[in-house]
């Protein structure tokens, strides 16, 4: 996979002076177009139903909720659903963890991740085909294969339950390292061999001249962490095992499969309670996303 | 030398967190490892391949597998058709909401699996939002995930709807590279649109096919929230899947059993990551 160019992976924008120029209108006769637009239109209203009836089924009283055949619209739109989340429920408390161990997650990969992405590019040492060998196997690791041992060494320590423990083995991803090497292996090696001549040390150059030039993939870095540590399920369950550690998605999974399983007011607020956050990040930033994809290949 | 020092952060949670569990899960698979043995893990016995053996005749543990292979063999060609047309019709040349269409697709995937497996499970109910549309047209849907025959196929609905957007912003990328004098080339010598796209862009666009099959299958592999949150393995372990087994093992507190199991599916998983690279290879 080739190296992304520096220029051509920064969010193309219309500066406000110059403006992207507008492509001359071409009319082509296309009977297929119409068609085309309809398909899709169909389709991605297909693909958004389920969130529709989500928000939808959010606001309904548990009684209209049982009725057959369902109501399109709430008939007595109610917020008590929510009410449960936020009173009883404590949501708050999961809303922290979940931040919290997002925030402190996307902090260490974006640190360490590009440390060692800046090693791997612009420095010779002995042993570095062997790590870019092990971050490149590792992304396959499934968390299936090593959360049991994972367990044992957390449980010995005594962090179960802990921040630590739900923060501390996703900090560096080598899906991050990957992008971060990839990515400081396309600035030019005269930036860096100038300033080595200047007397810059490698700290220096890696604070004062890298990093500053890394905006996108940091950003990408930045967002693809939050989302996989958001939406993080098999290590939370197993390791958060006091209900005031749950993160979100924990406590969305064991409130919906205990007692409360048709109490399906309540299970889709706490949907939308979920899904909302990254569902409007996704939105307001979704070049990044995309471009995540693009330059990794790998979501 | 200070490139040790920049990669020492990674080396450490590296060695941490994923060497020492791989290795040590690996030990663990050929012991009778239990959750008692955590504080004294002195009282275990090495058991060899034996647990291996009683895994591959564990009934539950081959019907995980069986489940596991149905829901990729499905669910990946699948998705991968679905994701092609939608990147084949936002390639066509249309450009108006472009970027909305593509946002629209996208959605499912930035989405928690748990969240929106709450939300298909109440579509999926016997009188919930997808039979009451398949009514208007005469059907009368099955109790989806009741039902040992339609629960796996409901699951893999929701997989397709969740995954497409990843492969679709693969393939659109994939598509924009097919050069299109060589499509013109064709169409000079009459080739219709059909066979245009079958005998010009699908050639061209196998690596980034075959990409997309194998990332997609890395995930789809390890699939647990859909069956942890929508049947909980039912009916009949017919949604049980070989993460879903490891947890259950894990949850009995038999880790040496779901050492093994996860080993099973990782070698699986490395099959397919020594495909990917080839994959890769090709790319180049």
């Amino acid at each position: 996979m080739a190296a992304p160019d520096v220029h051509v992976v920064r969010p193309r924008q219309g500066t406000p002076g110059n403006p992207t120029p507008r492509r001359p209108r071409k009319r082509r006769p296309a009977p297929g177009r119409t068609l085309t637009y309809v398909v899709l239109t169909i389709a991605v209203v297909a693909t958004f139903t389920p969130f529709a009836w989500m928000v939808v089924g959010s606001v309904k009283t548990q009684s209209e909720l049982l009725q057959r055949p369902p109501t399109w619209w709430p008939e007595s739109p109610t917020l008590d659903n929510f009410a449960a989340w936020f009173g009883d429920l404590q949501i708050e408390r999961f809303f922290i963890n979940s931040a919290v161990v997002a925030v402190f997650t996307v902090l260490g990969n974006l640190l360490f991740c590009s440390m060692v992405g800046y090693a791997l590019a612009k420095i010779e040492f002995a042993g570095k085909r062997v790590l870019f060998v092990l971050v490149m196997v590792t992304l396959m690791v499934p968390g299936v294969v090593t959360f049991v041992p994972l367990f044992v060494v957390v449980s010995k320590l005594g962090l179960v339950s802990t921040y630590p423990a739900l923060i501390l083995p996703f900090l560096a991803s080598p899906l991050g390292v990957f992008l971060m090497r990839q990515f400081i292996m396309g600035i030019p090696d005269s930036l860096i061999e100038a300033a080595r001549i200047d007397g810059a040390g490698e700290v220096r150059i890696f604070a004062g001249i890298v990093m500053p030039l890394c905006g996108a993939p940091l950003a990408t870095l930045a967002i693809l962490t939050f989302l996989s540590s958001w939406n993080n399920f098999l290590w939370p369950l197993v390791v958060a095992q006091s209900e005031d550690m749950y993160t979100l998605p924990v406590a969305l999974s064991l409130y919906s499969t205990g007692q409360n399983a048709t109490n399906y007011g309540v299970l889709l607020a706490g949907s939308v309670l979920v899904i909302t956050p990254v569902l409007v990040l996704f939105v307001a930033l979704q070049r990044y996303f995309t471009q995540g994809i693009a330059m990794t290949g790998i979501k | 030398m200070v490139a040790y020092l920049f990669a020492l952060p990674f080396v450490l949670t590296f060695t941490f967190f994923m060497l020492f569990p791989l290795v040590s899960s690996l030990s663990m698979s050929f012991t009778d490892f239990t959750n008692r043995d955590i504080s004294s893990p002195l009282a275990i016995t090495f058991v060899g391949f034996d647990q291996y053996a009683e895994l591959f005749s564990n009934r539950q543990f081959v019907r995980s597998m069986f489940n596991t292979f149905y829901f990729v063999a499905v669910g990946i060609p699948l998705t991968m058709v679905v994701a092609l047309a939608l990147a084949v019709a936002l390639n066509s040349g249309i450009t108006r909401f472009r970027t909305a269409f593509r946002v629209g697709f996208y959605a499912p995937v930035v989405t928690s699996i748990v969240a929106v497996a709450v939300v298909w499970r109440f579509i999926l109910q016997p009188d919930g939002l997808l039979n009451t549309v398949l009514s208007w047209v005469g059907i009368s849907g099955p109790d989806w995930l009741n039902d040992t025959r339609s629960a796996m196929p409901a699951m893999i609905l929701m997989a397709v709807w969740r995954n497409m957007g990843t492969l679709m912003i693969i393939f659109l990328a994939g598509l924009q590279q097919v050069p299109q004098d060589v499509l013109e080339a064709a169409q000079v010598d009459g080739a219709s649109s059909w066979q245009r796209f079958f005998r010009v862009t699908l050639p061209i666009l196998r690596p980034t096919l075959l990409l997309g099959a194998v990332l997609l299958s890395v995930g789809f592999l390890q699939f647990f929230e859909e069956p942890f949150v929508m049947t909980r393995g039912g009916p009949l372990d017919s949604t049980l899947s070989i993460s879903y087994f490891t947890y259950n093992q894990f949850g009995f507190g038999n880790y040496g059993v779901a050492s093994a199991a996860s080993y099973v599916l990782f070698v699986a998983i490395a099959l397919l990551s020594i495909f990917q690279f080839r994959a890769f290879r090709s790319k180049d």
